[in-house]
């Protein structure tokens, strides 16, 4: 392969962003030498107490953009470890008063996988359906609840399909059922208004990578009052108020802090941007046949959009679009050759499970790059639809679904 | 993935893309796979009177190691008899193109193609014989 | 102008690791988990990196698992080891560890496996017949002794401790996170089965770490998810981070010496100016130290006081492990090597790095030497 091949068209926002410049310069001033590259924990010098103050404002950065208080906000590695720590440490903590948690099917990995970690030390699950908008119902959620139950995790935006609970609501019930209740906002935090003295979220998992501040740091909010207790699942010299030990990385800290203070800043006017730039897209696939949208855009984040082309198979369709850095779904499970479980749940057969494309637009994502994208995407689709044998068989008229398939 | 340059050369340029007439007597058709699996691979041979395959047609739906085993499998079985082209092993389309262990389905699949267009050939002529 | 002599708290990033990491925090941002461009690009220098941090310690890049640091490669080697071992079964730490291993030996034993502490003599090392004796109690499944001490620098003998293990077989742990970059550390030459480093005591970023392991060893992971790591510890990788780790590790292999020369130089430096002082004890002076640490203390002066008079005079050095700062509890380490509880107040930990000179070492000396006449002065007029 040549060495100058095209740079990409990046549309994959929901994988992870690339740090704002702003953040990066941050980041780069708690490094080196001449900068604060200190240790917080240190009490005894100005180049621990600098970093400590950074530390802080950031704090305040991040507490400031969902409406919580700064000592509410725990520092992690991530939102995959704030997951853990909220679902474990919730498990754990409040084991006496039952084993029973409830979640939902399309989870990120994060949480699924530790509520079957959970289910191997003796701790029973319910894994709820959605609705074929994706959404969750209410009803089936209140009648999950029992006497034991301790836990209810349900995500804010879906990483793949981008429909957006109503966490509001689900915080409701779970108060009045006196329920912990957790909410991984690893994709909606500065894409979506969050505010914790409203909402009546109990722990919340923040990434600093998917809003434009770099990987490696996220931070669990715990709620003070009323109070949520979490057994920590990493021990050593007490940090983060003996929730979370280990020397805290100033400079991710401090970017996750930059980006949050950006992200409540532009999040109004980005939003709209992103939309229009999402209707474009819809726009520019509409009149083509036998395409199918995942998720209801009515409930909605603007930056993702999910769409299955039906008899084109994902894994060539992304193949065919190399020119586009776009997904099948969650980065997490790219390497496997299942169709997407969140587009099962959302009762997609295989076959349009199997042809989806997740399409996640961002801050730095242009017209021009959207209508590239378009005309690339139509040209791709046609092409090979050309080839499929299915497309064939459909525009002759075969019922697909009638047809004996031979099994291998 | 990582694809080899032989899989996104029969990718990108696809050979022998198309149909036959499936009712034309001297037509075989295979058609494998399911889309649930997320491989349908359609292979058509042409074949003369002498019983050689002269002319191969394929149409696929699946990843880009299935589209190229199916292409590749077009080029290789065009001048070979019957009996040659049902001879063709997975393993050998797999070595051509060089697929990794998780693609290695694809191969097996286009052998099953053919084999099953080769055995379409023949019950088609072997009806047409009776009934002359 | 300050004096930063507290390497062993944490070290500042080097120009050429930062020149590395520039890229991935700005540009080359993939997800390595995803297939396209841009992802792949990320998921080869993350395989570059794990290949540099393989190469300092002398293993397979399989066998290394990237963390967010110390603290949880250390609780990963511990928890995971035991949560497959069988119930009732226990663990020996030294009574001398980081907290990051003492605190999850402990919490293990609320969970309800037997622990055992293993003594140090006077001078801060292991006893290897009181662990061996601590192996033989109960079902021991895992041993976890550190390689360097945080605080007073002495170096235990690892690969006589891990042969004992061994020999009974216990699988052994050491958190080799404050010796790396200080001495010589061969995974293989220490024969232990789990080994934890952290990337910002060697002139690397904060926030990442890794555990090092044998290929046979099993663990249950700490953190459930995506499964990356080979499933042995989920989340987005920290890229940026581990990307400066292997420029970091890198980088020491080839100065390693360089760094020992140049900290034993200022140390002894240090040292002979200190022994002149009456009223210093230098603690662990007997044993093997990593060459740029000092612990001491000056009778009759309070660690505290001393430590804000060094800073007035812009000299930032720590009473010990930064992760116990502000506990005002003396050194668990002192407590442990029987040092009067007095003096063990009094601890002041120097320790040096590859930008200290000779200069700055004077500075501290003199410094010290005039605090600690007038503080004296101050306590005779009080006494």
């Amino acid at each position: 392969m040549s060495n100058k091949e095209k740079v990409p068209v990046y549309l994959d926002y929901a994988a992870t962003t690339p740090a704002d410049p702003r953040v990066a310069e941050k980041m780069m001033a708690c490094l080196t030498m001449d900068g604060d590259f200190g240790n917080p924990a240190s009490r005894s010098h100005v180049f621990g107490w600098k970093a400590d103050e950074d530390v802080k404002q950031a704090r305040e950065y991040v507490a400031a953009l969902v409406n919580a208080d700064p000592r509410e906000i725990v520092w992690t590695s991530g939102a995959t470890e704030s997951d853990n720590l909220a679902i474990k440490g919730v498990a754990h903590f409040y084991q006496k008063k039952g084993k029973h948690i409830i979640t939902c099917k399309t989870e990120h990995k994060a949480v699924l996988d530790t509520c079957r970690q959970l289910e191997r030390e003796g701790y029973e699950v319910t894994y709820l359906e959605v609705e074929n908008s994706g959404l969750l119902d209410m009803k089936a959620l209140e009648d999950a609840i029992r006497d034991d139950t301790i836990l209810i995790s349900i995500m804010h935006v879906n990483n793949e399909t981008g429909v957006v609970q109503d966490v509001a609501a689900i915080g409701e019930l779970a108060r009045s059922k006196g329920v912990v209740f957790h909410c991984d906002a690893a994709q909606s935090a500065g894409k979506v208004e969050i505010d914790l003295e409203k909402m009546k979220v109990d722990l919340m998992s923040f990434s600093g990578h998917k809003t434009y501040g770099p990987k490696g740091i996220g931070a669990l909010y715990v709620r003070r009052k009323p109070r949520i207790r979490i057994e920590a699942q990493m021990h050593g010299g007490g940090h983060e108020r003996g929730m979370r030990s280990g020397t805290l990385a100033v400079h991710q800290i401090v970017g996750m802090g930059e980006a949050f203070r950006i992200a409540k800043e532009e999040m109004a006017d980005e939003s709209a941007r992103l939309l229009a730039l999402r209707e474009r897209l819809l726009n520019g696939f509409s009149d083509m046949e036998e395409i199918y949208v995942n998720g209801d855009l009515s409930h909605h984040v603007p930056g993702i959009l999910n769409i299955s082309f039906n008899f084109v198979e994902g894994e060539s369709l992304i193949m065919a679009l190399k020119d586009i850095a776009v997904s099948s779904g969650s980065a997490c499970t790219s390497a496997s050759l299942e169709p997407s479980y969140v587009l099962r749940a959302l009762g997609r057969e295989d076959e349009l499970a199997h042809s989806s494309i997740r399409f996640s637009l961002g801050r730095f994502t242009t017209e021009a790059d959207v209508d590239y994208t378009i005309e690339l995407v139509r040209q791709k689709v046609e092409k090979l639809r050309e080839l499929s044998p299915l497309w064939e068989m459909y525009k002759d008229g075969v019922d697909l679904s009638k047809v004996q398939w031979a099994a291998h | 993935m990582a694809y080899s340059d032989k899989v996104l050369d029969h990718y990108e340029n696809p050979r022998n893309v198309g149909s036959f007439d499936k009712d034309d007597n001297a037509v075989g058709t295979g058609m494998v796979g399911a889309p649930a699996c997320g491989d349908v691979m359609k292979l058509q041979i042409k074949v003369s009177d002498e019983g050689v395959i002269e002319d191969a047609k394929f149409k696929t739906y699946g990843c880009g190691s299935a589209i190229a085993s199916s292409s590749l499998l077009t080029e290789w079985v065009k001048g070979k008899t019957l009996a040659q082209a049902s001879e063709i092993k997975n393993t050998e389309i797999a070595e051509e193109l060089a697929l990794p262990p998780v693609k290695v389905h694809c191969s097996v699949l286009a052998e099953d193609a053919i084999k099953a267009a080769v055995e379409d050939y023949n019950s088609k002529k072997g009806v047409v014989a009776e009934g002359s | 102008m300050s004096i930063y002599l507290d390497h062993n708290a944490t070290t500042p990033v080097d120009g050429r690791v930062l020149e590395a990491m520039l890229p991935y925090l700005q540009d080359c941002y993939g997800n390595p988990s995803s297939g396209h461009r841009p992802g792949r690009e990320s998921q080869r220098a993350l395989q570059r990196a794990r290949e540099q941090v393989a190469m300092l310690v002398g293993v397979q890049p399989s066998q290394v698992v990237f963390t967010s640091g110390g603290t949880e490669a250390n609780n990963l080697a511990l928890k995971g080891v035991m949560a497959l071992a069988d119930a009732g079964s226990g663990l020996v730490v030294s009574a001398v560890e980081h907290s990051s291993v003492l605190q999850s030996a402990y919490a293990l034993e609320l969970t309800g496996y037997e622990l055992a502490v293993a003594d140090v003599d006077d001078r801060g090392v292991v006893k290897a017949a009181m662990f061996e004796q601590a192996l033989n109690e109960g079902k021991t499944s895992l041993a976890s002794v550190m390689l360097a001490n945080n605080e007073t620098g002495v170096v235990q003998e690892i690969a006589r401790l891990s042969e004992v293990a061994r020999s009974h077989g216990v699988v052994m742990h050491t958190d080799a996170v404050q010796a790396l970059g200080k001495m010589p550390v061969d995974f293989e030459t220490l024969g232990v089965a789990a080994m934890s480093i952290s990337a910002h005591k060697i002139y690397g970023p904060k926030g990442i770490g890794a555990l090092v392991m044998d290929k046979g060893l099993a663990l249950q992971p700490m953190l459930h998810g995506g499964g990356h790591e080979a499933g042995l510890r989920a989340g987005t990788e920290n890229l940026p981070g581990i990307v400066g780790f292997g420029a970091a590790a890198e980088i020491l292999q080839t100065e390693l010496s360089l760094r020992i020369d140049h900290c034993g130089q200022l140390r002894r430096h240090a040292e002979q100016a200190l022994q002149k002082i009456p009223e210093v004890v230098i603690f662990s002076q007997q044993a093997k130290r990593l060459p740029n640490t000092i612990f001491f203390a000056v009778q009759g002066i309070e660690g505290a006081t001393l430590l804000m008079s060094l800073d007035r005079d812009g000299i930032a050095v720590s009473s010990g492990s930064a992760c116990a700062s502000g506990s005002g509890e003396p050194s668990h380490v002192l407590q442990a090597m029987g040092v009067e509880e007095g003096l063990a107040h009094g601890a002041v930990r120097v320790s040096f790095g590859s930008g200290n000179t000779v200069e700055e070492v004077d500075l501290l000396i003199s410094s010290l030497q005039r605090q600690i006449e007038s503080l004296l002065k101050l306590n005779s007029v009080w006494a």
